[in-house]
């Protein structure tokens, strides 16, 4: 099945996949081809998925949905960070210096 | 010749410097735009995938949101204008201003009262000169703008709607309505991109949503999927929508910078050849100067020599 992770101002990741399994409000889901169609708010929190390829990586979302239809899965956030493009030094310096506000305070869009 | 060659020569160099710095701010929208334009193209994925999902809950389901609820009547209404931080673009700024103000007179002739909404210094600028009230205001980020501040602009357009939408009952039962003031509708006031050549300010309506069903067929072969909402198609549409007006909003920024980086290059283009121009002018008027001068240096000497030797004829 075809997975892409888009993020509000790009497209993070798109291709071939054969498990995904995240968190929605409702609970775990793990979504395998042919899955029934399906619509859900994602909690923070975040994606894993095992490629076609036998590779596999995470991401770090701020919640967002997942749509699975047609063996078609995205998941829509406003921002995440994807396991092999993120620089663990890099965030942890970002962090350092936003280190005033509490840690999980991070979801700054204000759903009204 | 009412000025002298050395003026002439001072205008020539105060025009280079401007053109020098015409052709830099040219060369420098020109290479942001197709940053502004990549950053539209890398955005339109998620705008794509949100229209899908929402257009699947409004096709699937039979839920009303506030949000995409007509008000019964609409007695004030909100316009978010979106100009620029910085001048120097040509028109664009006013553009937008004059469209914004044409919509404006619209909705007044229609009975209801406007509230502004501006994002970009140019639009704040105006109309604080002309002492009409702001709501809510955004600068610093017209020409490259972020996600966050397009969900910070749909999140106080959307609170105003919201308390728009049920603020009488919620007086009537007592609880505190924030303060922004209630509005029935939210209009958005834009430039579209269209081309490097052509930008139009465009009035659309962000609130409350027209959503599309489903735009898309199935192919031939396969039914609609029917899908599963959860937890429920109402809570689904509840987060869903604010979604789908930030991204609209985004959009609309999006589209905004474009336009005015396309905007400025132009204005600076013909702004260098305008320089080059008035160069060229000014070098002419100069050369005609320093031509007269030496005509007139040469017959001074030569009318000081016909007279000494007058003289020298006249006294032998």
């Amino acid at each position: 099945m075809n997975v892409s992770l888009v993020a509000a101002d790009r497209l993070l990741w798109s291709g071939e996949a054969t498990v995904v399994n995240t968190r929605t409000l409702a609970g775990e889901i793990g979504i395998m081809a042919n899955h029934t169609p399906i619509l859900s708010v994602l909690e923070p929190g975040q994606v894993d998925v095992r490629t076609a390829d036998d590779g596999h990586w995470v991401a770090a979302i701020d919640g967002g949905f997942i749509s699975v239809a047609n063996n078609e899965v995205s998941i829509l956030c406003d921002r995440a960070e994807i396991s092999h493009e993120s620089d663990f030094e890099e965030a942890k310096r970002k962090l350092d210096a936003n280190a005033p506000a509490p840690a999980g305070s991070a979801d700054t869009d204000g759903d009204a | 010749m009412a000025l002298s060659l050395r003026e002439y020569r001072a205008r020539i160099r105060s025009v280079e410097s401007t053109k020098k710095i015409t052709r830099a701010m040219e060369l420098i929208a020109a290479s942001r735009i197709k940053k502004a334009q990549l950053r539209a193209q890398s955005a339109a994925p998620y705008a794509r995938e949100l229209t899908r999902a929402v257009s699947a809950v409004a096709t699937y389901s039979n839920v009303d949101h506030p949000l995409t609820t007509e008000p019964e009547e609409s007695n004030r209404a909100a316009i978010l204008v979106v100009t620029s931080d910085r001048g120097l673009a040509g028109a664009y700024s006013s553009g937008a201003l004059k469209e914004a103000e044409r919509l404006s007179e619209k909705l007044k002739g229609e009975g209801k009262e406007v509230d502004i909404y501006v994002s970009g210094r140019k639009g704040i600028a105006y109309f604080t000169f002309r002492r009409r009230d702001i709501v809510d205001s955004w600068a610093g980020h017209s020409d490259q703008p972020t996600y966050d501040v397009a969900s910070e602009i749909g999140a106080a357009l959307i609170a105003a709607f919201v308390a728009g939408s049920d603020a009488g009952e919620r007086i009537e039962e007592g609880e505190d309505v924030p303060d922004v003031p209630a509005v029935d509708e939210v209009h958005v006031v834009y430039t579209r991109f269209r081309t490097m050549l052509v930008q139009e300010p465009c009035a659309v309506r962000l609130l409350p949503l027209e959503v599309i069903e489903s735009e898309e067929t199935p192919p031939p072969d396969q039914v609609l999927p029917l899908f599963e909402f959860e937890p429920s198609p109402e809570e689904v549409l509840d987060a869903l929508l604010p979604k789908y007006v930030q991204s609209r909003v985004f959009f609309a920024l999006l589209q905004a910078a474009a336009s005015e980086l396309a905007a400025r290059q132009k204005a600076m283009k013909s702004a260098t050849d305008n320089a080059e121009e008035l160069i060229k002018k000014y070098t002419r008027i100069a050369n005609q100067a320093r031509q007269a001068g030496i005509t007139q240096e040469i017959s001074e000497i030569v009318g000081g020599v016909n007279a000494l030797a007058d003289a020298n004829a006249a006294s032998e």
